[in-house]
């Protein structure tokens, strides 16, 4: 067959992937540098492809909260915004969360805090990865770094949230969801019927049939002793991704020396500066992490057997080191090098940082 | 005894879509009134297998415990917002939201103004007395001037607090309300004339008319510091005044 390729933004991929990969609802709110989101879905009229429900929300709240509807009633939901309007989002994600329900963020950050800048940023990791709103829960994070993995991780990011009834979030940035690429597209798959629907999420609100009780979806539970049994059963799914889900690629760690370690648009410049490095005699490797949540623990633990330093690079002031560190354990030196307020390093800034810190001279 | 116990004796019963959970509202409350004309409506329009409601923050957070239907409880004022998406990939189901004044009329203004406005086809069933109940009686969006509250001790000051919200007149401005009504649950012919009003409300959504909005003026004897009866003549002699019961938008006749 052939293949069906395409020039696309990184937001406009992530679209396409919705409609394509069978979603029922995009519920949104305009914020910059990810309106091409639904701007796309609008233009495409996914109501007359698949049937897809598409609604520009009054706020970032009221969308997630249409996400949480959505999801507990089975359907296949995603948002998307960007730092500030996730953050709107926090409160409606740990009700997700909480109530085990499946859906997709996507999260194009730019730099803050604050309103900060539209320029891209990678400050929202902790807030990614650790959970972000109230309570004991954590987002699986998928981090894309072309417009090709934007496409990709839709449906896997939904395959993974169904999986495990927790929200999926792609955690990009505003270069990834700006720039132009080359996607490879899927064939546009049919939304599920009602009946695989009931099938694949018997616990859902899609109408109560006489043969079994109401289906009641909440994240409440007043008895101390029952929250607590609901909870070691959210962190037993945890357990389980970091056991199951974790992804990430190597690049050049084989023989690597020094080892770099960075994700989305930072992994595209670290991936140069592997180059130029070993240009100079250096041996440098980047270990990509793909999910961020579960992150590559034993992966980087096993890397700081073989390696003299590692160097976290991040369009942050260093929020992934620290999960490089507990990871590391205190095997190596591992340190942070990153730009803030919207600037993407150089890859000759890393490398000088590589030499700086574990080199010297 | 047990020989007139048969079914053509039977005057009433409790309804099907009513669980056996026993209700946790206290003693002269008006939610489980309000719950049981819902519950009731259900069963007469037969719309049980197709019907999801959504449960605020709030005395009535556990109203998914009391009906047999599909439930979803929301964060704090989102029910509208949850009901949205809900009614849109489920075109056909009956989707209703039952929330309080504190979820509807203060955090959750946004949600319930735009909803509204968009015209989701949903019944909101806004229960308003006037008061925080299930935090302990703090002053709510719809606090009557001078009301005493746990926030308000010396009473609600204008000027200082604010002045108590009429939501269900606001919602009926709004081109995508199509029945908007303000009812009462306390006496027995205040819930028949209530029931009359809900059912047209659900009616209507069957019908695809867009968004239902049918407020229950009621009570919180716990809250208020009174006496079920009090409460009651209270409300009679404060709320209503401020709150005027009946049909405040009503569809036109064709």
């Amino acid at each position: 067959m052939k293949k069906e390729l395409r020039l696309m933004k990184g937001n406009e991929a992530v679209a396409e992937a919705a409609i394509r990969a069978g979603a029922d609802g995009y519920f949104g709110y305009p914020i910059t540098p990810q309106s091409e989101v639904m701007e796309h879905l609008m233009s495409e009229k996914p109501h007359e492809r698949t049937g897809m429900v598409v609604l520009q929300a009054e706020s970032e709240i009221a969308a997630i909260n249409m996400v949480y509807g959505a999801a507990g009633a089975g359907k296949m939901a995603m948002t998307s915004s960007s730092s500030p309007g996730i953050s709107l989002k926090q409160e409606g994600l740990s009700y997700i969360a909480g109530a085990e329900l499946p859906c997709l963020v996507l999260n194009v950050v730019r730099g803050g805090p604050g309103l900060g800048t539209i320029q891209p940023g990678q400050s929202d990791y902790f807030q990614a990865v650790k959970g972000g709103g109230h309570g004991d829960y954590k987002l699986i994070t998928l981090a894309p770094s072309s417009v090709q993995e934007m496409y990709d991780f839709v449906e896997l990011g939904f395959d993974l949230a169904f999986k495990y009834r927790n929200p999926a979030m792609i955690l990009s940035d505003g270069a990834i969801g700006q720039m132009m690429e080359k996607v490879e597209l899927t064939e546009e798959k049919s939304r599920r019927t009602m009946e695989e629907l009931i099938k694949q999420c018997p616990w859902a609100t899609y109408g109560k049939s006489p043969d079994r009780d109401h289906n009641v979806i909440t994240s409440l539970e007043l008895d101390a002793a029952k929250q607590e049994k609901v909870n070691h059963k959210i962190q037993a799914k945890y357990r389980e991704l970091e056991e199951k889900e974790v992804r990430y690629e190597e690049i050049m760690c084989e023989d690597a020396e020094f080892l770099l370690v960075a994700y989305g648009t930072s992994s595209r410049i670290a991936q140069k500066a592997v180059r130029q490095a070993r240009e100079n005699g250096i041996k440098l490797g980047l270990l990509r992490p793909i999910t961020l949540f579960p992150f590559p623990v034993k992966k980087l633990h096993e890397m700081a057997g073989q390696v003299k330093g590692i160097l976290s690079v991040e369009m942050s002031a260093g929020q992934m080191i620290e999960d490089v560190r507990l990871a590391v354990n205190g095997k190596v030196p591992a340190e942070h090098f990153g730009r803030l307020g919207g600037i993407i390093p150089s890859a000759n800034e890393i490398v000088e940082a590589v030499q700086k810190n574990f080199i010297g001279g | 005894m047990e020989d007139i116990k048969k079914p053509e004796n039977l005057v009433y019963q409790k309804s099907k879509v009513m669980t056996d959970k026993v209700l946790h509202y206290c003693p002269g409350c008006g939610h489980g009134t309000a719950h049981r004309l819902v519950a009731e409506i259900i069963e007469e329009l037969d719309i049980q297998h197709k019907t999801i409601g959504i449960a605020p923050v709030g005395c009535s957070v556990l109203a998914y415990d009391y009906f047999n239907v599909d439930f979803q409880e929301a964060a704090h004022g989102r029910a509208p917002a949850l009901a949205t998406a809900i009614a849109r990939l489920y075109p056909d189901h009956a989707v209703f939201t039952y929330q309080g004044d504190g979820d509807l009329a203060a955090i959750g203004t946004a949600e319930t103004i735009h909803a509204c406005n968009r015209g989701e086809n949903i019944v909101i069933v806004f229960v308003n007395n006037g008061i925080y109940g299930m935090t302990g009686g703090q002053m709510a969006p719809t606090t009557l001037e001078g009301m005493k509250s746990s926030t308000s001790p010396y009473g609600r000051d204008l000027k200082m607090m604010g002045n108590p919200l009429k939501m269900t007149e606001l919602v009926a401005q709004l081109p995508g309300t199509y029945y908007v009504t303000r009812q009462a649950v306390h006496k027995p012919g205040k819930v028949r004339k209530a029931k009359k009003a809900l059912k047209k409300a659900f009616q209507y959504q069957q019908e695809k008319k867009g968004t239902q909005f049918v407020e229950i003026v009621s009570n919180c004897n716990s809250g208020w510091k009174m006496t079920p009866t009090k409460a009651n003549e209270w409300m009679e002699n404060n709320m209503f005044p401020f709150y005027p019961l009946g049909d405040i938008k009503v569809p036109e006749e064709k």
